[in-house]
């Protein structure tokens, strides 16, 4: 019988106030579940913001900071030099940001707490578009995405312009440790969180997070699509050490990507032009991550 | 104690030196630079044991401290002009997280056009923050004003946030001897900050949080409380600190020669000095009249305002910033404070000093002239009357 490497503790309790399907409700269980209690979480404006539930309740049995969508980033180095000046010891200073405060409006701060590197672990839970604010898009939405600021109608058919590279932003800093992790593959996700918690300096946590009501799926198919992503090559788990990059999942050929595609409203106006466009894109992402790997150092 | 020659800029650094601050985030900006500088210098040569976080911009600055603030560190920043209008969010984020940072503010210039000289459009655009703000009129009170501050802050009747301001230039590049207080007296001064209030490792809770109407209005309502209680601490405060130290400046609203006085002028920072001249050469000409100096503008010493304009006729007010579509801030604040007084002096407003433009001993008798002739009391643009006068009799 497998050995169960995922912990125990639960530090994020029933009651939140996340949407059914939620997968940024799995991230920050397990993200604290591989960090234990002594973690200070930042949280900026994003769904989590909510789904952490109003005054005077908590959904977290951790310390929670609230601080404004785009400084993060710098929120981790104030608490960070706090915790040393003040002389706390296995004290974990995280993050836990959107894809828009993270990538958009949070990236100056990012970028900076990086520079700086900042002792702390940035995890981005990503949904790919604003959905707290009800499904706008953001940098890291995908292209050809319907949201309700990329409509699909009249002159307009989704989103324009590809998806930001994210973790290439976040390796041209050269942190200590940077990941990619799906809450549909839980022990490499733990895995990867219990890396970063063990080791010093500017950790970044790229976390894929599908979204029912803004990617438009039904709630139970969040795992589903999770898994579809990773083995269609369009999240690829891989890890990043000092620089030297290793593909943490690896399950021979790719799927095509149209099952993922045809499982999610947001795609429904996607044509098989489309649908090839967008598997070009992946495939030489893919590859791109092949060589990236190879040549690492 | 030890007298030193510094500036005003560095007389910010001292103090934070003092307070043995643990926080210390800068991002630069004229002429705010050597604040921070000589800050480096303190911690590269292990006089000051902070954390210096040398943060990519001002509203980073200010979250540096307000996320160090919440875990229970004592926090300094420095900033001026476009710096502080970008971390307008965060002073929100600092009142209502109930966070006790200082700041050190350099009055500058905003832009358009770019001008780098004195002028309080900078601090006076952030005066509905609910920060505590002190306007410091030389190099000394500078020093004294943010040790006070971290007491003032501290105190857990009010914990907010204080800034304090220097006018750009005439105090914070110019120098004058300070007298440094001995660490040992600041020690028993100032102790280490009690940590009430904040996040602890392996507690949960939350600082920040969100609500609705329900409980929104007893947070902002806190915070209004702690701001009326700070005219009696920082008053305990001064109080003691002169006991230590044998130095008061006079409250937030420090006044000269006002007694019997026919017209009393208000000022706020360095203008104060040079009106303080003018009021004696007046007086030694058989003229009564009289100084106010507007230390605190948060909160509005309306008291002391409503005990100033009991005895006098008329009151002047010289901003050093304009309110567009209104008037003077600080002439609006006094104007609205004596509303619902029993007596009601005439108030005159004047614009002097605007973008680092010299507040002439001319102009402040221009200003006078105007309070005992008891011209009619629309807003002056007391220097371009000047520069008009000049251009017209050479």
């Amino acid at each position: 019988m497998a050995k169960l490497t995922i912990p125990a503790q639960e530090l994020m309790y029933s009651g939140h106030a996340a949407c059914p399907g939620c997968a940024a409700a799995l991230a920050m269980r397990l993200v604290l579940k591989g960090l234990g209690p002594r973690t200070v979480v930042s949280i900026p404006a994003c769904c989590w913001t909510v789904i952490a539930t109003p005054y005077p309740t908590n959904a977290l049995g951790v310390s929670v900071f609230d601080n404004p969508i785009e400084s993060t980033g710098a929120s981790l180095s104030g608490l960070r030099a706090a915790a040393d000046a003040l002389g706390y010891k296995d004290f974990h200073v995280v993050g836990f940001a959107g894809d828009g405060g993270t990538a958009d409006i949070g990236l100056q701060a990012l970028s900076g707490m990086l520079e700086r590197r900042t002792n702390a672990i940035y995890v981005m839970y990503d949904n790919e578009g604003y959905m707290n604010t009800g499904v706008q898009r953001s940098g890291a939405t995908p292209q050809g995405a319907w949201t309700t600021t990329t409509p699909v109608e009249g002159t307009s058919r989704g989103k324009p312009e590809a998806k930001k590279d994210i973790m290439g932003l976040v390796l041209a800093h050269r942190p200590t440790y940077a990941a990619t992790l799906n809450p549909a593959f839980p022990e490499d996700f733990v895995r990867k969180v219990e890396k970063a918690r063990d080791l010093t300096g500017s950790r970044f946590l790229h976390v894929f997070t599908p979204c029912p009501p803004g990617w438009k799926y039904s709630s139970e198919e969040s795992i589903k699509l999770g898994r579809l992503a990773t083995d269609s090559g369009i999240f690829p788990l891989f890890e990043a050490e000092n620089g030297k990059v290793r593909i943490t999942r690896k399950g021979g050929a790719l799927k095509p990507v149209d099952e993922y595609i045809h499982a999610q409203g947001r795609f429904r106006h996607f044509t098989p032009e489309d649908i090839q466009a967008f598997q070009a894109e992946v495939r030489l992402a893919w590859e791109r991550l092949l060589r990236l790997e190879k040549e690492s150092l | 104690m030890t007298r030193l020659v510094m500036s005003g800029a560095y007389a910010q650094s001292y103090a934070a030196l003092l307070a043995k601050v643990q926080v210390v985030s800068a991002y630069p900006i004229t002429p705010q630079t050597s604040i921070v500088e000589k800050l480096a210098d303190f911690v590269a040569t292990g006089k000051l044991k902070a954390e210096y976080i040398k943060v990519e911009s001002e509203h980073s600055a200010l979250q540096v401290c307000v996320s160090a603030a919440g875990l229970g560190a004592r926090t300094y920043t420095a900033t001026s002009s476009q710096g502080l209008l970008l971390m307008h969010e965060l002073l929100h984020w600092a009142s209502g997280m109930r966070a006790p940072i200082v700041m050190g503010v350099v009055n500058r210039a905003v832009a358009p056009p770019w001008d780098i000289g004195a002028d309080h459009t900078d601090t006076m655009s952030q005066r509905d923050t609910g920060w505590v703000q002190i306007y410091a009129e030389s190099n000394q009170e500078v020093l004294d004003t943010v040790l006070q501050a971290y007491r003032l802050a501290e105190d857990p009747m009010v914990r907010l946030p204080v800034m304090v301001t220097e006018d750009a230039f005439y105090l914070s590049h110019t120098v004058e001897p300070v007298d440094v207080p001995s660490q040992e007296l600041i020690d028993r001064f100032l102790p280490p900050r009690d940590a009430r209030a904040v996040l602890f490792p392996g507690v949960a809770s939350r600082l920040g949080s969100f609500t609705g109407p329900d409980h929104y209005v007893e947070f902002r309502r806190e915070v209004a409380r702690a701001m009326d209680r700070v005219p009696a601490t920082f008053a305990a405060v001064e109080a003691e600190y002169e006991r230590l130290t044998g130095r008061s400046h006079g409250g937030p609203l420090s006044t000269y020669r006002t007694d019997d006085a026919d017209a009393v002028l208000v000022t706020m920072g360095t203008a104060a000095t040079t009106a303080r001249g003018v009021v004696d050469d007046l007086r030694a000409e058989g003229r009564k009249v009289g100084l106010a100096k507007l230390r605190m503008f948060r909160p509005f010493p309306t008291l002391a305002v409503r005990d100033l304009a009991a005895t006098v006729d008329r009151l002047g007010v010289m901003d050093r910033s304009y309110t567009f579509g209104a008037t003077g801030p600080a002439a609006t604040e006094v104007a609205a404070a004596l509303y619902t007084s029993p007596h009601r002096p005439t108030i005159s407003g004047f614009f002097a000093g605007i973008g680092g433009r010299d507040v002439t001993p001319g102009e402040v008798r221009r200003m006078f002239g105007a309070l005992l002739a008891g011209e009619p009391t629309d807003v002056r643009w007391i220097d371009l009357e000047e520069q008009q006068e000049l251009k017209i009799h050479g």
